[in-house]
């Protein structure tokens, strides 16, 4: 969808001696971004249509039909879409098969959780002590914070990472600076050595790594392996009830979706987006055109990574807990899963790769599949799930390489034709593919 | 005339094999230069050597009117100093249209964030127009450059070159795969590019040469071993033995 040329030239047709067009026609540019990508208007569309739709059906303000959980699931997983399209923006658009943007994600959740953590906290600790004869002060208000928080890993005092905890404003830049910051050193360092291809994902899982096992330690004053939680009870709204509160954050999921949608259309649709293709497809020869190329994967990579920290910084409030088994190399994987079978390349393939892929996933896990009663074997699809999308990844890898995504493609009847041992030259006998290949 | 590239002394050696050795070269302002040499001469190498694809052991390359070392430079640094490059396999981007891989070369800032407020003004939809129209390629615009016959393809690329607007332009085998007619075409678009500009053409095929009517500068084994008219080189003892005798 996203690769068609503006169409203002195509009625020029000049034929030898013509004057070049002088275009009276307006220009490509000119024209807002839903007029030349109808796909993003289609898709802001039904995303409307189904977060109404949910509104409806759902407890908080609608008729009660669809429980909070699964209005939670749903929030949860416009989050993974978001991310994916984060995803399909650094791999199937500029060819950067990074195998660590959930840690990106995870780190959003982290920085959202330490605020709603502290704060919540707070609250608790405020009230408890006011029965005390004396006002407490300061001091064993943060003691009393910090010994209800750490007394999970035997300590009592608040760690450096902690120090702007207490104000939302900071934690929130923190959503968008960490992740940015990590992945601007990550990728100055890996792009300008021109670490590529399976390397690179190497390198990306190894950071992924060594992130989710420093946040495993006790003393790495995010609470090790117990992580944080309790993060869906807002501070000091207490007494709204969970229902209202999946609402807000499915509203706030749907319009972070919707921006982050309009975002990556705008930098695919227009000529960045041609020089990222542009990479992907031969990044040497875009080097030779005077791009620097190292310049535009750490663009990329960056902006990516602070997209999948405000994904995490939405989704773990739904989730209500995170800890760094989150992070594992694994969750980067899975992500790369989803958006091949969504349909790499094409930015509304990514979202139905983690839709799709998600809710089954949850589906299957969850224990509501029926398990497959085969006699001597009974299949439990909590622990054949996994194969199954292994299979179905490679079976989308070998049979259909454009994913699910690729399907409307085949519909609308844009496939290139394939000319591969065809004669290369206009005249029958011209030069063959193999003898060009020198 | 001024030196617009000055190659002097220049190695490089693949796993202890010289591909050049010892190569001196030098180009002016507004000149046609044809490149001609048998298989493995080095003539490929010499052009990566100048766009930065490979470093030399030894030597100098120096660039422009201040004599700018282009060894400390990237592949984008050079190509932004005006130095453009068509590969011997054709390369344009496949899965894009034969407008967008020219709007991708014209000559603009190259800076991530100057692209991405990049908006074609007519001005350059007509350029573009206007270069498809002389590599004859003005009716396929829309069309994926992928679905390209070989010829057109390597047109495209000449186009991209033009496009690009470079001081230097070095051009590998554009006539691979042509028919005559699409030959003499190309001979006819780098004649009239190299009235402004400095072309260097590598070329087997010595009737393109003898057509582009220039001065001749003959490799082997990684220097050079004649240069004059072709008249010259072809009648070169030592020409005649490694490459037209055989
Ligand atoms: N990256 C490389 N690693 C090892 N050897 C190389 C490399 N590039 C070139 N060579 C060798 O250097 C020599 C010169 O190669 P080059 O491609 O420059 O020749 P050429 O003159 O362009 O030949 P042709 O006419 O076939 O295009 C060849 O023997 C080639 O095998
Ligand atoms: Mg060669």
């Amino acid at each position: 969808m996203t690769d068609t040329a503006p169409s203002s030239l195509s009625k020029y047709s000049g034929g030898a001696g013509a004057e070049p067009p002088r275009l009276a026609t307006p220009s490509g540019g000119a024209k807002p971004l839903v007029q030349r990508h109808p796909s993003v208007l289609i898709f802001i569309g039904c995303l409307a249509l189904f977060t109404l739709g949910i509104t409806i059906l759902a407890e908080g303000f609608g008729i009660g039909v669809i429980s909070t959980s699964f209005v939670k699931t749903l929030g949860k997983t416009l989050c993974l879409c978001l991310v994916a399209l984060a995803m399909d923006l650094v791999w199937g658009y500029t060819g950067i098969l990074s195998l660590g943007h959930m840690a990106f994600f995870g780190i959003g959740g982290y920085a959202i959780g330490m605020w709603l953590m502290y704060a919540r906290t707070e609250l608790i600790v405020v009230e408890s002590l006011a029965q005390a004869p004396l006002p407490p002060t300061p001091q064993e208000i943060s003691d009393g914070i910090a010994a209800q928080i750490f007394g999970v890993v035997g300590a009592s005092e608040f760690p450096p990472i902690w120090a702007v905890a207490h104000s939302l404003p900071l934690q929130l830049a923190a959503v968008v600076l960490v992740p940015g910051l990590i992945a601007l050193v990550f990728g100055w360092l890996a792009f300008r050595s021109r670490v590529t291809g399976v390397y690179l994902s190497i390198l990306t899982q190894a950071m992924t790594l060594a992130l989710a096992l420093y946040l495993f330690q006790n003393d790495s004053g995010l609470r090790g392996n117990n992580g944080l939680s309790g993060l869906q009870n807002l501070p000091g709204l207490g007494d709204v009830p969970q229902s209202t509160v999946s609402m807000w954050f499915l509203w706030a999921s749907a319009a972070a979706l919707g921006l982050g949608y309009l975002f990556c259309a705008w930098i695919v649709s227009g000529k960045f987006g041609s020089v990222l293709r542009a990479i992907r497809d031969d990044e040497a020869r875009v080097r030779f055109l005077g791009y620097s190329v190292e310049a535009y994967k750490l663009f990329i990579f960056t902006v990516t990574a602070v997209i999948a920290g405000i994904a995490g910084a939405l989704y773990y409030p739904q989730a209500g807990i995170i800890n760094p088994a989150e992070i594992a190399p694994i969750a980067s994987i899975y992500l790369a899963v989803w958006v091949a079978i969504g349909g790499r390349g094409r930015l509304y393939g990514a979202v139905i790769g983690a839709a799709f892929v998600s809710l089954l996933s949850t589906w299957f896990t969850g224990g509501q599949a029926p398990d497959i009663n085969l006699g001597p074997y009974t299949i439990q699809w909590v622990d054949w799930w996994t194969i199954l999308l292994g299979l179905s990844f490679v079976a989308v890898t070998l049979f259909a390489p454009k994913g699910i995504g690729g399907l409307i493609v085949i519909i609308e009847r844009r496939t290139t034709p394939n000319r591969h041992g065809a004669d290369l030259g206009p005249d029958p006998g011209a030069l063959r593919e193999k003898e060009a290949e020198t | 005339m001024s030196t617009l590239l000055e190659v002097s002394g220049v190695s490089v050696s693949f796993d202890g094999f010289r591909a050049i050795n010892n190569l001196s070269f030098q180009i002016g302002q507004a000149e046609m230069r044809a490149v001609i040499g048998p298989n493995g001469a080095g003539k490929t190498t010499f052009m990566d050597i100048i766009t930065g694809k490979t470093k030399p052991d030894a030597g100098r390359v120096l660039w422009g009117d201040k004599s700018q070392s282009l060894l400390a430079m990237s592949e984008s640094q050079i190509a932004q100093a005006g130095v453009g490059r068509k590969f011997q396999r054709p390369t344009v981007f496949e899965d894009q249209s034969v407008a967008d891989n020219l709007m991708l070369a014209l000559r603009k800032n190259r800076s991530p964030l100057s692209v991405l407020r990049f908006r074609a003004s007519a001005q350059d939809h007509g350029k573009v127009a206007e270069i498809a129209q002389e590599i004859g390629l003005e009716a396929a615009l829309h069309r994926k450059a992928g679905e390209l016959s070989h010829g057109q393809k390597q047109w495209l690329e000449i186009g991209m070159l033009l496009a690009q607007d470079p001081q230097l332009l070095l051009v590998d085998e554009p006539a691979a795969g042509m028919t005559p007619a699409e030959r003499e075409h190309t001979t006819a678009l780098l004649v009239e590019a190299a009235k402004t500009r400095a072309v260097v053409v590598v070329e087997h095929d010595m009737e393109f040469v003898r057509r582009l009517d220039c001065k001749v500068t003959v490799l082997h084994e990684g220097s050079v071993l004649a240069e004059g008219t072709l008249d010259r080189v072809t009648s070169d003892e030592k020409v005649i033995e490694v490459y037209l005798g055989r």
